[in-house]
């Protein structure tokens, strides 16, 4: 079973057409990874399909970095 | 004549009235209709068999476009039985008309919340599906006292121009993802809604249009499935003017 940082990963550079080493802990999507806001909510609808979860829209505007998508991720699936 | 073959429709306050008409002629041009309803089960079914008499595919779907749970399961619903959505129809509108200095509170906040917020919810919830789709059709009903003004009808007047505003922000917002949004603004068009208002207001609008005649439903359905189709595929963020020459 791939780790939830993989599979963010992937949907990352399946969403945004990155390279999968530009994909950091700290990489901002909008600032580092060229997401403008639209992509930004597509990416969080596509990381609630992956992880079968309910992301609502204030923890959603929370989301900055793929980092803070992991962390998040993983606070949910507890 | 604008082609819907398999195309999937959500045609809200399909009933009756102008969105019963938009929901039979979408099934005519070979979309599959959900027909959805508020309060009237049984003239929404009865849309629904007409179309499947016909050779069509609909189902008549409940959801108060109000309620923000209501339009996720019609979301859904539709989803499970048809797979996709290409087309949203925000018909579903109510009136409360009175003077705004006899208007009540509630008269207000039930227009509102039906004709503007519900179109808010409905584009909200369906943007979602349309996105991942890359593609989707909103078309949404003002109406021309939203361009023009109405006295006794302030409610009803400030919620469509709402939608035409509303038009044009998700059209800016949808378009990166070929999402269109228009908007149709019919005029005085013979239905249950207008057949309320008192005979001399009648003729006051009659005199008012150059056609000198009033629309039928079908009229506006006509306009809807153009703007739905992709024969309007350079078109976002309009409203088109459904009235007769009334308001240019």
């Amino acid at each position: 079973m791939a780790t939830v940082i993989e599979r963010v990963t992937k949907v990352v550079v399946d969403r945004l057409g990155v390279d999968e080493s530009e994909v950091k802990p700290e990489a901002s999507f909008r600032d580092d990874l060229g997401a403008d806001s639209l992509d930004v909510v597509e990416l969080v609808m596509e990381f609630e399909e992956e992880f079968d979860m309910q992301i609502d829209d204030e923890d959603a505007e929370k989301i900055g970095t793929v980092g803070d998508a992991v962390s998040f991720i993983e606070s949910k699936l507890g | 004549m604008a082609n819907l073959t398999d195309q999937v429709a959500i045609v809200t306050g399909a009933s009756r009235g102008i969105g019963r008409s938009i929901a039979l002629y979408l099934a005519k041009l070979g979309a599959k209709v959900v027909v959805n309803y508020s309060g009237s089960k049984e003239k929404a079914e009865a849309v629904a068999n007409e179309i499947q008499e016909n050779g069509g595919t609909a189902i008549a779907v409940q959801a108060n476009v109000a309620n923000s749970d209501d339009v996720s399961a019609l979301m859904k619903e539709t989803i499970d039985a048809f797979g996709r959505i290409d087309i949203l129809v925000n018909n579903a509108g109510i009136t409360r008309d009175n003077l705004l200095m006899r208007m009540k509170e509630d008269d207000w906040d039930a227009v509102m919340n039906t004709n503007l917020k519900g179109v808010f919810l409905c584009t909200k919830a369906v943007s979602r599906q349309m996105m991942k789709q890359r593609a989707g059709r909103i078309v949404n009903i003002a109406s021309i006292v939203g361009v023009s003004g109405n006295a006794g009808q302030a409610n009803y007047v400030a919620a469509k121009a709402g939608v035409i505003g509303l038009t044009k922000t998700s059209a800016k917002e949808l378009a990166a993802r070929n999402i269109y949004v228009n908007a149709v603004a019919p005029g005085f068009i013979d239905t249950e809604m207008t057949e309320e208002l008192p005979e001399d207001i009648k003729e006051q609008m009659l005199g008012q249009i150059p056609l000198a005649k009033l629309g039928n439903p079908e009229d506006v359905a006509k306009v809807v499935a153009f703007l739905a189709s992709d024969d309007a595929s350079y078109m976002t963020g309009q409203t088109l003017h459904v009235d007769g020459g009334m308001v240019m």
